[in-house]
């Protein structure tokens, strides 16, 4: 590691100045603010506030509709990860093979990435539209009947692959500069040492694209947990039946439109920790195990 | 074991240019040959043709009695060592060396046995469960050959797997790698650009230039007769000097000086007399046939002098023994067997 070494003092505070400005504006204050607000209760003018503890987080722990939140959120999370850094990696491979990479197959592959959330949430909501969409006519044709505003499954199904989609492209990005990085002839050793494509894939290839795997899984994780509430919202706003409400979006639903304030600040001090303590957990224990 | 056999192999990448042409050569059962030239001639090309690293685009090659062109790396029953030893990283010394048996259903029992064995042969038996990372240059090296050990393969080759070495110890892995292949009896094929590996380590060495042989025969054949100028210039060192000459009525002259020589009959014009440094001797005074070397400079290597300098205008070598005086003028003879005369033009060997 380089080190710099500042005469000054001052120097290196006024260069960290502008990010940690952004950081103590936009994440800091307001964390601070949610977990004030989350020992609040209002009533439902807004006219009385009183200070109650850890009432709010125990009401959360009885409450049905969270720990449905909470299980809905972890198939979400593990699905759009697991379909998302899959089919990268997928497409990664498949690239890498070809002897000058197809520039052009990349470029495309790349700008799912550039469409905000809300677009791709209205893009997939077109797609998947059971009355007018093209989807739900052609899998009517194969006898499916698909209805994500009334079958849970579909719904489910439906903002998977939303979010997943969007993905696919960052993924996509860190896969191929990852299998660049592997020589050749590591994998031209293993197929003289008689491993077959798939075998030189699972012994070679794959545990040494560990760390980029693990990295993307982390970032991956995260933006489920957070950055896919648009997606949810412009396709099945939460439901049929809170089916898609992921956590994320039932601290929208519960303190913009319910207005439970002190609920829902108790919910994003809850989904702030559950991030950080899996981002640890990652770190601490698998980051260990995939360095080589 | 087998012999290998290469039948007019070509080989033209796509979008790139011709990178080897016509090479024939018949591999005895349990010999090192050495294929050696300058950088880009193609020896990487025709050893991974022979890996199965490559497609062949022309020709046929051959391990044992089997055609392998279109056989799988994996089943040429060869072994490989790459210049930069392409250990697996994420694998122990022990697995690396497994992997390979591993992959064929060797049994538990003969894996540690033969991984064990091969320990044994390259002194590796202290790091077998450290990864890559922790060793030195050296040990990746040992551990690239055991890794080739373990297999047992009919065939081993290698690319250049001593270039990353420091000097002295590329001289003692030279010595290892040629015991150990006449100890296991493989064949091998041996890749370098470097022509002292080369005459050290071959039974015979193959002269590439430009994708084609320019000949092929044990060292001391391609030393003492080199077939081309090109290959006269290429193995020895300090060069042959090749320098411009005269035959004229059955006479041989080279800057003024006529040279004794028994020619063969019918050459006639300019042709280039290729002579080694070390084939000169220096003699007291200028007599009938000797040379005369115009000196510019003397380097002394220690158990022997260079002495650069100039003879009827063209530059030239010559070796003399350590602790030998030089003066401005050098008087040098050679001894007829120790000159050779190539045509001019395609550069090939007269005599
Ligand atoms: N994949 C490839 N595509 C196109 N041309 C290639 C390719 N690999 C090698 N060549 C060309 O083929 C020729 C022979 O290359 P090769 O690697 O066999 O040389 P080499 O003798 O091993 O050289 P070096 O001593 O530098 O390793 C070169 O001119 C090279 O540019
Ligand atoms: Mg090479």
């Amino acid at each position: 590691m380089k080190r710099t070494i500042f005469g000054n003092q001052v120097l290196p505070w006024l260069l960290l100045a502008p990010q940690l400005v952004v950081t103590l504006v936009f994440f800091l204050w307001p964390a601070a603010q949610a977990i004030w607000q989350s020992f609040l209760r209002e009533d439902a003018f807004g006219l009385n506030t009183s200070f109650v503890w850890f009432l709010n987080y125990r009401a959360l722990l009885n409450d049905g509709d969270y720990m449905a939140a909470l299980g809905t959120t972890a198939i979400f999370s593990v699905s759009v990860a697991a379909l998302s850094m899959g089919l990268a990696l997928g497409l990664a491979v498949s690239v890498d093979r070809l002897v000058k990479r197809a520039p052009l197959y990349t470029t495309l592959l790349v700008w799912p990435y550039a469409v905000a959330p809300v677009i791709a949430g209205i893009l997939w909501w077109f797609i998947f539209n059971p009355t007018i969409g093209i989807l739900p006519y052609l899998l009517d044709r194969v006898g499916y009947d698909w209805n994500h505003r009334l079958q849970s499954g579909d719904a489910m199904m439906l903002v998977v692959i939303a979010a997943a989609w969007k993905q696919v492209s960052y993924n996509f990005l860190f896969f191929v500069a990852g299998l660049q990085s592997i020589p050749a002839s590591l994998r031209e050793a293993a197929a003289i040492d008689g491993a077959g494509p798939v075998k030189r894939f699972a012994t070679i290839t794959f545990p040494l694209l560990a760390p980029t795997t693990f990295f993307l899984m982390v970032v991956n994780v995260t933006y489920t947990m957070f950055d896919t509430f648009g997606i949810i919202d412009a396709t099945t706003g939460g439901g049929p039946n809170q089916a898609t409400t992921i956590l994320i979006y039932k601290i929208y639903a519960d303190g913009f439109l319910a207005l439970n304030l002190g609920s829902s600040a108790a919910q994003s001090v809850i989904l702030m920790a559950i991030v950080i303590v899996l981002t640890m957990i990652q770190f601490r224990y698998i980051e260990k195990k995939v360095a080589y | 074991m087998a012999s290998i056999t290469l039948d007019r192999v070509g080989k033209t990448y796509p979008g790139g240019g011709q990178a080897v042409t016509d090479v024939s050569i018949r591999i005895a059962d349990g010999e090192f040959l050495v294929l050696v030239g300058p950088s880009g001639c193609g020896k990487s090309t025709l050893l991974r043709m022979v890996a199965g690293l490559e497609t062949i685009s022309t020709g046929t090659v051959a391990i044992g009695d089997r055609v392998v062109n279109t056989v799988e790396p994996a089943d040429r029953d060869i072994a490989m060592v790459f210049q930069n030893y392409a250990l697996y990283p994420h694998m122990t010394v022990r697995q690396n060396l497994a992997y390979g048996l591993k992959n064929r259903g060797t049994p538990a029992a003969e894996i540690a046995r033969r991984v064990d064995e091969a320990a044994a042969i390259l002194e590796i038996g202290a790091f077998l469960d450290r990864k890559p990372r922790a060793l030195s240059g050296g040990q990746r090296q040992r551990v690239a050959m055991g890794r080739a050990i373990v297999r047992e393969p009919a065939a081993f080759l290698f690319d250049e797997p001593l270039s990353n070495l420091d000097a002295k110890l590329r001289l003692s892995m030279r010595g290892e790698i040629r015991l150990l292949q006449k100890r296991l009896g493989t064949t091998a094929i041996y890749v370098t650009h470097d022509q002292l590996e080369a005459m050290t380590l071959a039974d015979r060495l193959v002269v590439l230039n430009g994708g084609r042989i320019e000949q092929i025969g044990t060292p001391m054949e391609v030393y003492r007769r080199p077939a081309t100028t090109f290959v006269a210039a290429f193995i020895g060192s300090p060069a042959m000097n090749l320098i411009p000459a005269q035959i004229a009525d059955g006479a041989l002259t080279v800057g003024g000086v006529r040279v004794q020589l028994p020619l063969p009959s019918g050459l006639d014009g300019p042709v280039t007399l290729g002579v080694r440094p070390e084939d000169l001797q220096p003699r007291r005074n200028g007599g009938d046939g000797h040379l005369t070397l115009d000196v510019s400079y003397v380097e002394d290597l220690g158990a022997q002098r260079l002495v650069h300098g100039r003879i009827g205008g063209h530059a030239m070598v010559c070796t003399l023994p350590a602790g030998h005086a030089v003066q401005d003028r050098l008087f040098l003879h050679a001894d007829a067997d120790a000159l050779h005369l190539f045509d001019v033009q395609g550069g090939r060997r007269l005599t």
